[in-house]
Formats: C-alpha cells, structure tokens, sequence
C-alpha cells in the first residue's frame, strides 16, 4: 500500500493507506480525529469540512493521497490548550448548535470565510456563504450570529453576545 | 469506492506517458465529480492519475488580448484573480458561483470541461467566449469540444492543458439554480464583442449545452433584453425534462435567463 505523508493539526503524520482512503477516513479512522464528522458522503452538507494547506474543503471528497506533504487543519486544532478559538466560543455563547453534528465544518467554514472575506460579516453574506454546510436542527439563525460575532472577535473586535 | 491504483505525477510529461501507459486509467483533477461517481459505483477505472502534484496545469495569466487559465486552475482562483475581474469579470461572476466555497476550492476549470455535465456552468460561459481548449495533442475551439452529455472531443490518453479565453467582450451568464442541488436547471451565457453575439445555454438541452441562433440574431441587430421578445423560444423537444423541471419550463427558463444575462453583459 503506498504511503502518505502530511501535517495534522501542526503534527507530522504518515501511515500506509488503500489508495481509496478519504482524506475523512485518514483523519477519523488512521488519526483518530473523530471531530470531523461525515454526514452525506456526497459532498453537499459540509459536516466533513477541513482546511488543507489554509483552505476549506470537503475531506470525503478528496483523497488522502492527494493530501501528501499538505498542511491539514481539522477541529481539533483550532484550540490552544483550554482556551477555545474565538470562532469555537463564538458558537458558545450564541448556542449555535443544537445536536452538534454539523458544528466542527459549520465552525472550519467560518474561519475560512474570516480568512477570504475579513472579519467584519454582514448577515446577508454568511447565510450566502454557509452555502455548502446544512443544519437540520437550528434554522441557522444562531449559527448566523455566532460566526458573526466570532469573526469580529477572530478581528479583535467582538459583538456583545446577545 | 472499489479499489484502484494510483499515480500522481509531478509533470505534465510523466502524466502524459501515464495517460498513454493506461488506456482504462481516470485522470483526477479536483474530484468533485469523478469521487462521488466512483463511491456511487457508477465509474469503477482501475487506476486513477492524479493531477494535483503538477504545478504547471494551473495558473492564470494574461496574453495578449487572451486569458490563459491552466486546467488545475480551481474556480475559487478564477473567481478571486484580480487578472480575470479586469479583463472579464463575469467569468469570474462564473466561476464563484460555481458549487460552494469548499468545492470551489478543489473543482478545477479543466476538470469541469473535460466532464461537461449537461448542468455545469463552464460549458455554456466558454461556448458563449468561443474560447479554445487546449490538450497535449492540440488545440480544440469550444464549439467543437463539447460534443454531448458528459461526451467531449477528447481522444484516450489526451490531457486538456488550458484554456484560452478571448477578453475584450461584454459578458454574463445568469443561472437558475435546482433549490436542493444548486446545480443550474437552466443557465445562459450571453457574449457580444464587436458584431459577433453569442448565446449559449446550459442545463437544458437534451445533447448538452448549445447556442441559441435565433436569440443571437435577434441580439445582434440590437443589444438589450427587448429584442428577445417575440423571438421563438427553443423547441422543448430538443430539451431535457426530468422531476425538477418540464422540457417547457426550461424553454421558457432560458428565455428569462437570457436576459438576465443580456442585462448583466451591458453592466445593469
């Protein structure tokens, strides 16, 4: 079986894989980085969403073996020690999340959105750009505010959680 | 997914020799069809040639009066190049449009073309551009490539290049998108430059994505959405109809689109 090399979350990683294996599987099956989760398989609801070499993607439709020598930034990577990103708090204190399944690529979508489009939000252009991540609990409505508020704190200038 | 061998080449000639080597092998560039088609068990090649690792497909640069844009280039770098905003800024209207944020990331311009899905937007933007799709054997116009549903011109072991995009007209493409798949149930591209206007239309046609002659001429003698009234709507017969949509309201669909489009083309 061919081998892949890559960094997770700041770590050297490397394992013989199946050239089949999903950039998702690796993560949550080889890495045990159960964070990020699958939800469709079929690369519409954003459960699976990662950042490879600082972009957002879908990891159960890109390959492991595509990754090689990438730099891959899954849930588990956004906190430093017990202090949570600002993205991840954000969704805290706004309770943007209900069962929680879809949170780990709802937040890694937001931090790639602050990262394209700068940290000060408007509502129209989250909804717009939460195109690729479904809810089927919330209505989005408060994961609306908390990438919000999250992105003007990732800024250095937060909301007041309402 | 059944298991297959892999390969990804670091250049063009190495993917080219691999290409030639295995006639059943898939290239891959961003796999955001090919993976889905192959967990569905719907394709099931033996091998698979990865593109990813071969720098010199992608990249978008400006010659001339043309834009050059390698095949690996991903619709995310098309939408966001300040080049292409410049010299033709609805096909990067196109390209962000495209899937969402995280497929625009990994879907690629040549991937898209190479597929052409009856109800990808490339097809109709660069028919509409006339613009050239170049392979590592030749150089192919886009009215010759797209042949029909999921079919191009492209020969066993062929690899698209880049594409070479006229700039200079006025252009847009206005889509109607499927409310669950985003996917465009009708979507028209609409470009004049000098006397020459074109009208390409996606997601609808039976054979894939055609140009519209009658809504050309009409636009030719002036450029605004009320010469499109009156002139014939395409023929439903010749257009697809499935659960989403009825071959007629997709005829009527791309008269709507056409112009929007045609709005859009004049910068309103």
């Amino acid at each position: 079986m061919p081998r892949v090399s890559m960094r997770v979350n700041g770590a050297q990683v490397s394992a013989s894989v199946e050239p089949r294996t999903l950039l998702v599987q690796f993560l949550r099956e080889h890495q045990r980085l159960t964070g990020t989760h699958v939800g469709c398989d079929t690369s519409q609801c954003g459960a699976c969403v990662v950042h490879v070499n600082g972009k957002a993607i879908k990891s159960c439709t890109t390959l492991a073996l595509s990754c090689e020598g990438a730099e891959v930034t899954t849930i588990e990577g956004l906190a430093a020690g017990h202090d949570l990103h600002p993205m991840q708090a954000a969704f805290r204190a706004h309770h943007g999340l209900q069962c929680g399944f879809c949170t780990p690529g709802m937040i890694m979508a937001a931090i790639d959105m602050v990262n394209r489009l700068g940290p000060d939000l408007s509502e129209e252009t989250i909804r717009h750009e939460l195109e690729g991540n479904i809810c089927r609990c919330t209505g989005y409505h408060n994961i609306v505010k908390a990438i919000r508020a999250g992105a003007a704190a990732m800024g250095g200038m937060p909301l007041a959680a309402e | 997914m059944y298991a297959f061998d892999y390969h990804r080449p670091t250049t063009l000639k190495q993917a080219g020799n691999l290409a030639a080597k295995n006639a059943e092998a898939k290239l891959l560039a961003g796999g955001h069809t090919l993976l889905p088609t192959m967990k569905q068990r719907l394709a099931s090649p033996p091998a698979l040639i990865d593109l990813s690792g071969v720098a010199e497909l992608s990249g978008i640069a400006l010659k001339g009066r043309n834009l050059v844009i390698g095949a690996m280039t991903t619709h995310a770098e098309v939408a966001g190049s300040d080049l292409v905003k410049a010299a033709l800024p609805g096909l990067a209207v196109l390209a962000g449009g495209i899937g969402d944020p995280h497929v625009r990331h990994r879907g690629t311009i040549g991937g898209s073309v190479a597929n052409n899905d009856p109800s990808a937007d490339y097809p109709a933007g660069l028919l509409a551009l006339g613009a050239t799709i170049v392979t590592t054997k030749r150089r192919i116009p886009a009215s010759e490539f797209f042949t029909s549903l999921f079919s191009t011109a492209l020969e066993e072991g062929e690899i698209i290049t880049r594409i070479i995009v006229p700039t200079g007209a006025k252009f847009a493409y206005q889509k109607f998108r499927n409310p669950a798949s985003r996917y465009a149930m009708v979507g028209v591209a609409v470009a004049k430059k000098g006397a020459r206007v074109a009208v390409a239309v996606t997601g609808a046609g039976a054979d894939g994505v055609f140009r519209w002659a009658e809504a050309e001429a009409a636009l030719a003698r002036r450029f605004t959405p009320k010469s499109l009234d009156g002139v014939a709507l395409p023929d439903p017969k010749g257009l697809n109809g499935d659960i989403h949509a009825s071959a007629e309201y997709r005829s009527h669909l791309i008269g709507v689109m056409a112009r929007r489009a045609v709005l859009a083309a004049s910068g309103k």
